[in-house]
């Protein structure tokens, strides 16, 4: 056994570890503390953190750069990739005006195709448009409607699956048959299921997201370490509780992910409907502008629909970022 | 603040007779085997032996997640029922939910009984005081090295103000200089907080450093195979580790578990090949473990 000098020691080297400048003054008696005295009040949270780099860096012997100098090394660090991303779009955007400007025909037919120039003008006329901008807008309350629904829907029968066996032995079997079913192929029953046209799309949007959303949560409640209900149940958690404050919040990097998936497929599956059984929306006013033969419209439309897109994802991934505030903690700090 | 609320006469552990068999393949196995054993109020009791002897089921039948297939279990005089916030548990692996901070982690408990949020905080705050943990209180689980969760781990099955606490090899994943200071820690938790504590380790020095009492199992099934007093005084210091009666116990209890690692190998090793290594340190008898 240690002596008692190698056990404070330890002790103290112990909270350096974690890389807080106050833990050692704090942690390093904590035999000594009286049961009585009640700890002061809250220390001021935010001060630790902005004090930690600062601290560190000086115990790392080096000095702390100021911020400009820092922003310029993280500016120089992505010039690179930033150079090549701009070489990759613009070599994007040089093949597509050379194949309009020349009229390519080899098998692929550029003939028709809009050149960007077309397309550029075409689009400062047409977000001025408050008819396309509709379009945008009631694609959006779709996606909105549809993925919010799937979201609770796919998420509490997840947990619910997840936790109770016989649940899913019931509910499965007859989701599985459904589930390799496209979103698109919905479209014909779809319209006769439901009174308007409007839900309808909105279903198949739901659809779409449904299934991965589901999936994903029962996989991440299958992922919530078994020790954590035990530990949560000796606390006095109730069922609810436990459903609530355990299996939820440790399958949510898990549902996170599937409503990433969910959201990518639930605008396949908005655009195809739209184009299909379409009133307004990107989809069909993409649609439209073949039928009326305004090509450089198609173009316009492909290219919302993948910046929306790009914009639901990121908003996803952002929203992970604040309710998940816990991931990515430890690297950091122990590193 | 908390000692008025643990009254001594109350966190007393009474299995009596208790057999669990677990089915395996279509044969039923007894894990452990007739079993009985008491803690008395504020007693420190260890259970040591070798793996899977059945300790773990042991102190899962205290904590409620496994009832007994013959026999009984109470506490205070009341049939166990389920897990409870009057049993304090103890994890081996870290048990902290990754999603709380420090202190929201210790509020657990607190907050399933609908304690308000203010009162919560400031039974939290005293009890990481005491754990030397105060100031990682706004930390999360991850930023944590091993012993701090351990520590996080004990405080939270304490801030209910259980009767009992029940650890089930706590500091089996520390390295043993750090399970030397959580020892430490642990002795004085208990000491202010007069808890009984039903601890399991592996570690014989362990159990006899922080233990009123400890009882040997037997290769599975596991049957009581011998109950030891420590009649060392309180508190108990580093130095004691080498006073003659600690040595002696020391000494008892490792003949005892050895024979019990030889039976549990089965007829793999001689005695000849094991046999010699015991005295020369805990270190074979710990690799036999
Ligand atoms: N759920 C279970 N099903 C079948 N056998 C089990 C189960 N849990 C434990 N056992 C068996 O019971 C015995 C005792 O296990 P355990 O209590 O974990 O031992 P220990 O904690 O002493 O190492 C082991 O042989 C183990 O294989
Ligand atoms: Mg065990």
């Amino acid at each position: 056994m240690a002596s008692a000098i190698r056990m404070r020691s330890v002790h103290d080297a112990e909270a350096l570890g974690a890389g807080d400048p106050a833990g050692p003054a704090a942690a390093g008696h904590p035999v000594a503390v009286p049961l009585v005295a009640v700890p002061p009040p809250a220390p001021p949270v935010a001060a630790r953190p902005v004090v930690r780099p600062a601290a560190k860096a000086s115990a790392d012997g080096a000095v702390p750069p100021a911020w400009p100098v820092r922003l310029l090394a993280m500016v120089r660090a992505q010039v690179p990739s930033f150079l090549l991303a701009m070489v990759s779009i613009g070599l994007l955007i040089g093949f597509w005006y050379l194949a309009t400007a020349y009229r390519w025909n080899f098998y692929i037919r550029f003939t028709n195709v809009p050149s960007p120039g077309e397309v550029y003008s075409d689009a400062v006329v047409l977000f001025g448009d408050p008819k396309f901008l509709t379009n945008i807008g009631i694609s959006l309350w779709r996606i909105m409607l549809g993925f919010c629904i799937a979201t609770v829907l796919g998420v509490s029968l997840g947990l619910l699956c997840g936790r109770y066996a016989l649940l899913k032995g019931l509910m499965f079997p007859a989701l599985e048959v459904i589930r390799p079913i496209p979103a698109i192929a919905w479209v014909p029953i779809s319209i006769m299921l439901w009174p308007t046209t409007e839900t309808s799309i909105v279903f198949i949007t739901f659809i779409g997201a449904f299934f991965p959303i589901l999936l994903n949560t029962l996989h991440g409640v299958g992922a919530v370490d078994r020790v954590l209900i035990r530990a949560a149940r000796c606390l006095g958690a109730s069922e609810f509780a436990l459903m609530t404050q355990v299996v939820l919040r440790g399958a949510l990097p898990h549902i996170f992910t599937g409503l990433a998936v969910g959201m990518g497929v639930a605008w396949v599956s908005l655009i195809a409907a739209e184009m299909i059984s379409g009133q307004f929306g990107v989809g069909y006013f993409t649609w439209e502008a073949y039928s009326l033969i305004e090509y450089p419209h198609i173009v316009i439309g492909m290219l919302v629909i993948g910046v929306l897109g790009l914009l639901c994802s990121g908003a996803i991934r952002l929203l992970a970022k604040i309710v998940m505030p816990w991931q990515g903690t430890g690297g950091k700090e122990n590193a | 603040m908390m000692a008025s609320v643990h009254s001594p006469s109350r966190g007393c552990i009474d299995i009596r007779d208790v057999t669990v068999s677990f089915s395996q393949n279509g044969a039923s196995l007894d894990a452990v085997s007739g079993i009985s054993l008491k803690v008395e109020p504020g007693e420190f009791v260890s259970i040591v032996g070798p793996s899977g002897c059945g300790k773990s089921t042991l102190l899962n039948i205290v904590a409620g997640f496994l009832s007994p297939t013959r026999g009984e279990a109470s506490v205070d005089g009341a049939a166990i029922r389920g897990p409870g916030a009057d049993r304090g548990v103890v994890f081996q692996q870290y048990s902290l939910f990754p999603w709380l901070r420090v202190r929201e982690n210790v509020e657990f408990g607190l907050k399933m009984q609908g304690m308000c949020s203010s009162e919560r905080q400031s039974k939290a705050r005293t009890l990481l005081g005491l754990a030397g943990l105060l100031a990682f209180e706004n930390h999360y689980p991850d930023q944590l090295s091993g012993g701090m969760k351990q520590r996080v781990g004990i405080v939270r099955a304490l801030a209910t103000g259980p009767q009992v606490l029940l650890m089930d090899e706590p500091f089996g994943a520390l390295d043993a200089q750090t399970r030397v200071v959580m020892q430490e820690i642990l002795t004085n938790m208990w000491q202010q907080l007069r808890l009984s504590v039903l601890f399991i380790t592996h570690d014989i020095e362990e159990s006899i450093f922080l233990s009123d009492k400890v009882y040997v199992m037997t290769a599975r099934p596991g049957r009581i195979k011998a109950e030891i007093p420590i009649p060392l005084p309180r508190p108990r210091t580093a130095e004691m580790t080498s006073s003659p009666t600690f040595v002696a116990i020391q000494q008892q209890l490792k003949a005892l578990i050895r024979e019990e690692s030889l039976a549990a190998m089965g007829g793999e090793l001689a005695d000849g090949g094991l046999g010699r290594d015991w005295h020369l340190g805990s270190e074979g008898v710990r690799a036999a473990l």
